[in-house]
């Protein structure tokens, strides 16, 4: 039922090759698209992405800056509103905290503050997510913060085409965007047709159609929700999986024509509970398909407490399979 | 040192128009006080009273294709820059006509026509985006200068360290201005700094970095001079220091408990006006009658923006959201 298409002329690639074979599309379409951050040159990249790209393109438009998030960050603003298309790439979510003054007080404001006069068409790559037993301040998930903010959109590529065809899209959009590349996604394989190019970013995705229940989710959680759709399939309960794709701004339609059809649905996000984009979701579908639904909204976020070192306790906090699965069956009434 | 390429030409029509530019920022910003007090301004207003001589130094010295970033206290780097009093004066009311479309106010003055990206907000915030601004022109080989104004609180932040670094280290040509009023809102430099001699700072990234005395317009213009043509011909960061005063209060909210009236006073007696003008008078470049017609032209022009302003219009509630993101026309 997976909505994966294979052209015959497909190849096997990583999610890490496929951000790098769009980094290096968009180097060749525009000359005024230029990439820096930490470590991204002489290094090849923290989660090596741009491995080998400095050789190809020299220095200039594959710059290393120094430990200076904020300052970077500000100035791939600047540079994008005097007429560059930057890619600044923060090493991960965390360290983007460093950079957030300028990416919500300039990057998401100064389009309306100057009454349309400047515009900051910048993108912001980040490695988000845990799993990785790199402890509590190398594993937040802070894309739901992120897509709080009006002015900024927020992308979560989850598949090999996205990974490789939502940056050229961004880097096109007049205003700021950040992609969210979730780091358990980076060695993950699959097919990507030779002529793969932009694909949309507005649009959320059905992944597996179903017709007892919705869940939906985006970025790493998307695999973990399809391995659930495929546990629960063998208890004969069909379940569709829509992946966001785009969290700011949310594809409302595409949920809720699906939460229409099965009247149950579970929302999985790895950010923690309170106040997260699975709460955003979930008031959405309040709003707008409450006599649509069947059963209460079920959630599966991350537990309330900043992520472990521990592999037990790491996998305990963030949503896995089963706890999917569970909630699914519990809003189903089957046990 | 410098040659009299770098002198400013103190010719009287340049005298007159150096005075003059003082007086229009000190007379607007007395109409902005009286114009809060009537609750035509609202919000946080910043007054630029006492530092007129930095942005009067300085910016007439840039080129028009050369690029301004500033702060919250901004209103004499605006008008100097030559974005309309109308304008600027009708975004303070909040009206569609002003300048940044009355999303803006007081401390987000912007300004396509005249390259002047900004009023920021958030002290420091708008260092490394003059910085980025600077990084676009030197990849595209352009000959523009990047004039970014702060104050002394600036310099705490980590965001001017990054800044000076970045600038210094891609060799961007940027023009540093640091405005030291000595106060940063209500804490003093010596309070707040281990080391006070702010231009040192700079000079530790490897930038060329002088003080100047920011209340003697002549001696910023003639800095101005030698920094502008710096940067142009090295592609390199140079950094000014502008010793000045603010004769205000820190905004309209500051009951201004941290500092003595003697303290005011005595800076007053370098009003950055007052002196140059006594220097005029004295080495009699200026004709009483001509003090009279700048004074009467200024007041001309302050009626004519206060009338543009009052008969500004409010933009409709239902354009609210508009310009949040571009608007596409498919």
């Amino acid at each position: 039922m997976l909505q994966r298409q294979t052209p015959s002329e497909a190849k096997e690639i990583t999610y890490r090759e496929a951000v790098r074979e769009a980094i290096r599309d968009a180097f060749a379409r525009d000359q005024r698209v230029f990439l820096m951050g930490e470590d991204v040159g002489r290094y090849g990249g923290c989660y090596a992405v741009t491995k080998g790209l400095l050789a190809e393109f020299g220095p200039e438009r594959i710059r290393d800056t120094p430990l200076s998030e904020s300052g970077f960050t500000g100035a791939g603003i600047g540079a994008a509103m005097a007429g560059m298309r930057p890619i600044v790439e923060l090493m991960t979510v965390n360290f983007s905290l460093l950079a957030l003054d300028q990416i919500l007080n300039n990057a998401a404001t100064i389009r309306h503050m100057s009454g349309n006069q400047f515009g900051v068409p910048l993108v912001i790559r980040l490695a988000t997510g845990a799993g990785r037993q790199v402890a509590a301040q190398h594993s937040h998930s802070l894309e739901g913060w992120y897509a709080h903010i009006p002015g900024v959109k927020v992308l979560a590529p989850a598949t090999i085409q996205d990974a490789r065809g939502m940056l050229w899209t961004a880097l096109e959009d007049p205003d700021p965007v950040l992609i969210f590349e979730n780091v358990m996604l980076y060695n993950m394989t699959g097919k990507l047709a030779a002529d793969a190019g932009p694909v949309d970013i507005d649009k959320a995705a059905v992944r597996r159609i179903g017709r007892d229940i919705t869940l939906i989710t985006y970025g790493g959680s998307l695999w973990k929700t399809l391995d659930a759709a495929a546990t629960l399939a063998a208890d004969n309960i069909e379940a569709e999986v829509i992946d966001l794709r785009s969290l700011r701004p949310l594809d409302d339609q595409t949920i809720m024509a699906s939460v229409t059809k099965t009247r149950r649905a579970v929302i999985v996000d790895e950010g923690w509970r309170s106040g997260s984009l699975a709460a955003e979701v979930c008031t959405r579908i309040v709003e707008r398909a409450f006599w649509e639904l069947d059963a209460p909204i079920g959630r599966v976020c991350s537990e309330e407490v900043p992520i472990p070192y521990a592999r037990h306790l790491e996998e305990a906090a963030i949503p896995q399979a089963p706890k999917i699965v569970a909630a699914a069956k519990a809003a189903l009434a089957r046990t | 040192m410098s040659g009299t390429i770098d002198k400013p030409r103190l010719s009287r029509a340049h005298s007159l128009d150096l005075l003059k530019q003082m007086i229009r920022i000190r007379r607007f910003e007395e109409k902005c006080v009286e114009l809060y007090t009537l609750e035509k301004i609202r919000g946080f207003l910043h007054l630029y009273d006492g530092e007129e001589a930095v942005a009067v130094g300085v910016i007439p010295v840039l080129e028009q294709r050369d690029r301004i970033v500033a702060t919250y206290r901004e209103h004499g780097q605006a008008l100097v820059r030559g974005v309309p009093m109308t304008t600027v004066l009708a975004e303070m009311f909040g009206k569609q006509q002003g300048c940044s479309g009355g999303r803006g106010g007081s401390m987000h003055l912007f300004d396509r026509a005249t390259n002047f990206y900004g009023g920021n907000a958030i002290v420091g915030g708008g260092l490394p985006l003059a910085v980025g601004v600077a990084l676009a022109d030197h990849m595209r080989g352009e000959d523009v200068v990047t004039a970014c104004f702060f104050g002394d609180g600036a310099v705490a932040e980590g965001e001017f360290h990054e800044s000076l670094n970045l600038a210094a280290l891609w060799s961007l040509p940027v023009l540093l201005v640091c405005e030291n009023n000595l106060y940063g809102m209500g804490t003093a430099l010596a309070i707040a700094e281990s080391e006070t001699d702010i231009h040192l700072k700079a000079q530790s990234y490897r930038i060329t970095a002088e003080v100047i005395d920011g209340m003697d317009v002549v001696a910023v213009e003639a800095a101005a001079r030698r920094a502008i043509r710096a940067v142009r011909e090295t592609s390199k960061p140079y950094f000014l220091e502008c010793r000045t005063y603010r004769f205000r209060a820190h905004s309209m909210f500051d009951a201004q408990l941290y500092r003595d009236k003697s303290e005011v006073e005595a800076w007053r007696q370098k009003d950055p006006i007052v002196r140059f003008r006594g220097w005029l008078e004295s080495n009699h470049m200026i004709h009483p009658e001509e003090e009279a017609r700048i004074e009467a032209d200024v007041a001309a022009e302050i009626a004519a923006a206060a009338a543009f302003a009052e008969a500004g219009t409010w933009e409709p509630v239902e354009h609210l959201t508009r310009f949040t993101y571009a608007e596409i026309v498919s």
